[in-house]
């Protein structure tokens, strides 16, 4: 029973990691029905910047985190005027091509610069370890990282729920060119969400360097569960991607733990299964 | 715009036609030490063409396309390594196969809009590379299969290293394969193809089961996907988890938009390109070749949406009009 637990535990942890990476995607998704395949590579960059700030600059964990929140939101703010501009109207198949590329050239990029072996880093000492809840052992680490979910939940929810931006965010996802019709700047919107989508996956390849690992080939290795998060929190839904995400990331630690076997097969396997019954993901398109 | 002129397809063997499969035969005599290599293109070429026919015609966007050239790859390798190593029945068996399990899993792909089936056919693709994987003691795993032998072709012609049986056996294959493409895209079936690619809910109106259609589509461009992989475990005598990952899937789909989708000709000119490029870039620096693959793919979506082909098209068209002003 303690070990289903603190199983449990850990998938809830990883969920969480998957749900900060995703969101952004999920909300460019719903926003502009835009597929963005090169999204993990925000979190990649987040990642290194994060080595870097910590090894290099000394920094503190502590400081870091902001510091490469912010560093990536602007980065993505100068992917989206500078890039991803030129191909948000276009066909899928041209966003596919063009943000593969991009994912390419992150990887390659990546591996110029920090070579292709993984990353590591000293996590301070008061988030090592374990701590001792009755009978059940939870990881130091894990229990900042839902903590720190939660807390940017709730900072999302009342930012989309309660702010003005928020509002005009929900209208654009709803019927963008209504929204436009009604004087909302549409697109300065979407650069906002999209700088502020880019900036959470940085802060959650920071965050997930000692839980999901860091290497060149992240882009890739995690587009399928990014993806999966998206298709299934249904595009645009911020409850819907966090539900998703932490079903998933359950579904994925269980099965490694009880069904090691398995691999790959149930992760995929699941996308695809929910992909038939839901073609349209569990939760309508709303934010 | 992407798509080619609107005029309709003939069929008709033109002067360009008989040229291109000229140049293969031409290229075995000129470059007698790059008969591998041109093997490998021809190979690659035909892959493509089975994209084509189920990006470009019928507008699927597949993300494991790879998962069908695997199969047909590792039907072949197994049945000559259980001693039936025969090259023509192989490459028969491989596209049978292929064709049956890209019609078991057409049904899931045709359902969804463009997300859901990039992300149907990409878990497709990763499940055949998980399942081939796990599969080791049929598989090899990660060794592949190696030195899988392979008896000569029609009784005469054995693989040597040259790649001498190699170039022409595949040269031959994708020509037959070719010319049926051509009868499929020219005909009611292929123009009824693009018409749903062109507006697929105007289709069920004129009387088109845009489904099954879609299916057969699908079912013809897998068989053709694994009798490509068959010809490539066949010429060269080895098959790897390579054939179905991610990589593989993800450059053929560059091939066919880098040469022009929906042209047929496209997959060959994209395959060529690709392959040289690949072949002298990744002899300079391995290592970043990803980079140039990066690079070309914003490339030929900024600046060349119709790939070469319709690049060329779009200035004949201009010359054209200046002329006639």
């Amino acid at each position: 029973m303690a070990a289903l637990l603190s199983v449990l535990f850990d998938g809830v942890a990883y969920g969480s990691l998957l749900f900060v990476i995703s969101v952004g995607m999920s909300v460019t998704m719903g926003l502009m029905s835009f597929i963005n395949l090169a999204h993990g590579a925000f979190a990649m960059f987040g990642g290194y910047l994060a080595v870097v700030l910590l090894r290099r600059a000394g920094l503190p964990f502590a400081a870091t985190l902001p510091l490469v929140m912010l560093a990536l939101a602007a980065a993505g703010a100068v992917a989206e005027r500078g890039l991803y501009r030129w191909v948000s109207r276009t066909r899928p198949l041209d966003q596919v091509l063009f943000t593969i590329g991009l994912a390419f050239i992150a990887t390659a990029v990546a591996t110029y610069v920090w070579g292709p072996n993984q990353q590591n880093i000293a996590l301070p000492a008061m988030l090592t370890g374990q701590v001792h809840l009755g009978p059940v052992d939870l990881g130091a680490y894990r229990l900042f990282l839902i903590a720190v979910v939660v807390v940017i939940t709730g900072a999302l929810h009342l930012l989309v729920g309660r702010t003005r931006f928020g509002a005009q965010l929900r209208a654009a996802v709803d019927n963008p060119h209504a929204a436009a019709g009604l004087g909302i700047p549409v697109d300065r919107v979407f650069t906002v969400s999209f700088a502020l989508g880019s900036g959470l996956a940085g802060l959650g390849g920071a965050l997930g360097i000692d839980v999901l690992g860091l290497d060149p080939t992240f882009p890739f290795k995690y587009m399928v569960y990014f993806l999966v998060v998206v298709v299934v929190g249904g595009e645009g839904s911020i409850v819907g991607s966090a539900a998703a995400a932490i079903a998933l990331g359950v579904f994925d630690v269980v099965g490694k733990y009880y069904i090691p076997g398995a691999g790959g097969f149930l992760i995929y396997g699941l996308m695809v299964g929910l992909l038939l019954v839901f073609p349209h993901g569990l939760f309508k398109a709303r934010t | 715009m992407t798509a080619p002129a609107p005029i309709l397809p003939d069929g008709r063997w033109r002067r360009a036609d008989s040229l291109l499969w000229l140049a293969a035969v031409v290229a075995y005599v000129a470059f007698p030490t790059h008969r591998v290599l041109g093997s490998q293109v021809i190979i690659t070429a035909l892959f493509a063409l089975s994209l084509d026919l189920v990006l470009g015609y019928a507008g699927i966007v597949s993300l494991g396309h790879a998962a069908f050239f695997g199969l047909g790859a590792y039907t072949a390798a197994l049945l000559a390594v259980h001693g039936w190593g025969e090259p023509i029945s192989g490459l028969a068996c491989a596209g049978v196969i292929a064709a049956a399990a890209g019609y078991a899993t057409s049904f899931l792909v045709v359902r969804g809009r463009a997300l859901a089936q990039l992300m149907i056919t990409l878990g497709v693709g990763l499940l055949f590379l998980e399942a081939a994987t796990k599969a080791a003691v049929v598989t090899g795993g990660v060794d592949g299969l190696s030195d899988v032998p392979i008896w000569r072709v029609a009784g005469l012609f054995r693989f040597d290293i040259a790649g001498n049986t190699a170039y022409g056996y595949s040269l031959v294959v994708a020509f037959v394969c070719f010319l049926a493409i051509k009868r499929i895209v020219s005909s009611p079936f292929g123009l009824s193809l693009r018409a749903i690619r062109e507006g697929a809910r105007r289709m069920p109106a004129l009387g088109a089961p845009v489904g099954r259609r879609l299916v057969a589509a699908f079912t013809i461009g897998a068989g053709l996907a694994g009798v490509a992989g068959a010809l490539l475990a066949q010429t060269t005598q080895f098959v790897g988890l390579d054939a179905l990952d991610f990589q593989r899937s993800a450059a053929v789909l560059i091939m066919v938009s880098l040469g022009g989708t929906g042209r047929l000709y496209g997959a060959f000119v994209g395959a060529g390109l690709f392959m040289l490029m690949q072949d002298y870039l990744a002899r300079q620096s391995p290592e970043y070749w990803q980079l140039w693959i990066g690079l070309l793919l914003v490339a030929v979506v900024l600046f060349a949406r119709g790939g070469v082909l319709g690049g060329i098209d779009a200035v004949r068209a201009r010359i054209g009009r200046r002329r006639s002003r």
